[in-house]
């Protein structure tokens, strides 16, 4: 399998992790996606110093994991290639901001490191709450409940497509990369000097296909409309996890279970 | 149930790809079109679908192939791409075989209904709730035959639907249209196929109908088909 493939099936793979059964899974996906909006507003509400407060936000996705029966690190590994652009965040942090803010033995730790650290965990967690909600909901009931949320149609027929033709472009760039290297034996990659060209194939492809493929929809009776799955009405288990996790965050969010929880063994 | 009158089309001025095509095709008959690439075979299809137009006139049951009718003719017509890929769309094949009846009005568990009665009909119930991209070609090809049954259409076009099969898997397809009872159009080049699905078949060559009579006729003049780019089905072709 050439990268491209590799891709393709990662992309497959998520499908599949959704349609399995687990009791987030079962869940309603409503319930799910505003428990997510909720989570990565309280995260992101931290402040830049705050780092050891936002530590225990790690609990709810942890939890999740476990319920769920997604492996960490089938999380981590379908991250890989976001996560160094989210720890990247703040990296110059330590430059702009050396006041110390606290002394590990003899070491300052400064205001940048801190505050770069609390970014890197904030962006992780986020990562990891818009993957879960990824991993245990399939793609149709995701959007079916922006449309309870009324999200506009187009956007969330936008959603839903792009999700679709991700696939068909990564096709298509398989097929392409895999018909270069066979011909380019020992190169490493695409030659900087093809880079236009083939661009401009794998658009040219890709439109086709596209089209191709919105004609298939038109000819089964398609007009603007997508039929999502169907909604399950919002049970009280919903309920129950909307509002647990809902306090859960808050209750981490305005209570500092770590500098209380230090307080207590540390003087 | 199809005719075509007088039909021409250009994809450039002075590049013209069908001119002058006539044909009637009733209800229930299987027809075979062939031709070599380039006959216009697809833009036949593509015409009749009302993806592009052309000059001329086109009728679906009594309806003329333009704007205002096409959801209507599109109902009546159920399309085999020759690409399943192009055709399978939704994660599941049981998503994807509802995805017509549902935009057609059906309720989901109607919609559904209709997807068990294909899947038993076509033997491959076990794939209902399989991926989609996790089926072999020949299961694929068959999942884009149910996706066009569970539209209960008129008459089924199929476009190569034999195409990159493996002999056990293009049997199958073989059967299955064999047994469907609606009106057929199929294009491909696979002449034993056709000779074995299609009571008619129509030979296109320069964009005009060279020929157009019973399989047996014309599929067994070799003189015909050679002289259209063609040969004479592999079955008929004598060994040395």
């Amino acid at each position: 399998m050439n990268k491209m493939e590799t891709a393709l099936h990662e992309l497959s793979e998520m499908d599949e992790l959704a349609s399995r059964s687990s009791p987030v899974h079962k869940l309603g996906p409503t319930a799910k996606l505003i428990s997510t909006i909720i989570y990565i507003a309280a995260v992101m509400s931290f402040g830049k110093y705050r780092l050891s407060a936002l530590i225990p936000m790690l609990l709810w996705p942890v939890l999740l994991f476990q319920l769920s029966g997604i492996p960490v690190r089938t999380c981590f590994y379908k991250l890989r290639i976001v996560l160094p652009l989210v720890l990247a965040m703040g990296l110059f942090n330590p430059f702009f901001d050396r006041e110390p803010m606290l002394y590990l033995g003899s070491a300052a730790v400064s205001g940048g490191v801190i505050s770069m650290l609390t970014l890197m965990l904030k962006g992780v967690l986020c990562l990891m709450a818009s993957f879960l909600l990824m991993a245990t909901t399939p793609i149709d009931c995701l959007c079916a409940s922006l449309r309870r949320l009324h999200i506009p149609k187009m956007l969330v027929t936008l959603l839903l497509l792009t999700y679709r033709y991700v696939g068909v472009m990564t096709e298509e760039l398989a097929v392409m990369t895999e018909a270069y290297s066979l011909r380019a034996p020992g190169q490493k990659g695409i030659h900087i000097s093809a880079w236009g060209s083939f661009l401009g194939q794998l658009l040219l492809r890709s439109m086709d296909r596209a089209q191709e493929l919105y004609s298939s929809m038109l000819l089964r009776g398609y007009h603007e409309h997508f039929h999502y799955a169907p909604m399950k009405p919002f049970s009280a288990a919903d309920g129950i996890y909307l509002f647990g996790s809902t306090a859960l965050f808050l209750f981490i969010r305005f209570v500092d279970i770590t500098r209380i929880l230090g307080s207590r063994f540390v003087r | 149930m199809i005719e075509f009158k007088n039909v021409s089309f250009a994809y450039e001025k002075g590049r013209s790809v069908l001119s002058g095509v006539s044909f009637k095709i009733e209800k229930g008959e299987a027809v075979g079109l062939i031709g070599a690439n380039g006959a216009g075979k697809s833009t036949v299809m593509k015409l009749l679908l009302g993806l592009i137009r052309g000059e001329g006139e086109i009728y679906v049951d009594g309806l003329e192939v333009k704007k205002d009718n096409l959801p209507e003719i599109r109902r009546k017509l159920g399309f085999v791409l020759q690409n399943s890929d192009n055709q399978m769309f939704m994660p599941t094949v049981c998503e994807d075989m509802m995805f017509a009846p549902l935009n057609y009005g059906l309720t989901r568990p109607e919609a559904e209904k209709r997807v068990d009665a294909v899947l038993e009909r076509l033997g491959m119930t076990e794939l209902k709730y399989r991926h989609n991209h996790r089926i072999s070609g020949g299961e694929k090809r068959m999942a884009a035959i149910a996706t066009v049954l569970a539209m209960e259409p008129e008459a089924v076009l199929m476009d190569e639907p034999t195409s990159a099969l493996d002999p056990c898997n293009r049997r199958a397809v073989i059967n299955t249209v064999k047994e469907l009872g609606q009106t057929k159009l199929i294009t491909s080049h696979d002449l034993d196929m056709i000779m074995d699905t299609c009571g008619r078949v129509i030979l296109l060559s320069g964009g005009r109908i060279a020929a157009d009579g019973p399989s047996d006729q014309i599929l067994t003049d070799r003189e015909l088909l050679e002289a259209n780019r063609m040969e004479l089905p592999l079955s008929l072709t004598p060994r040395p």
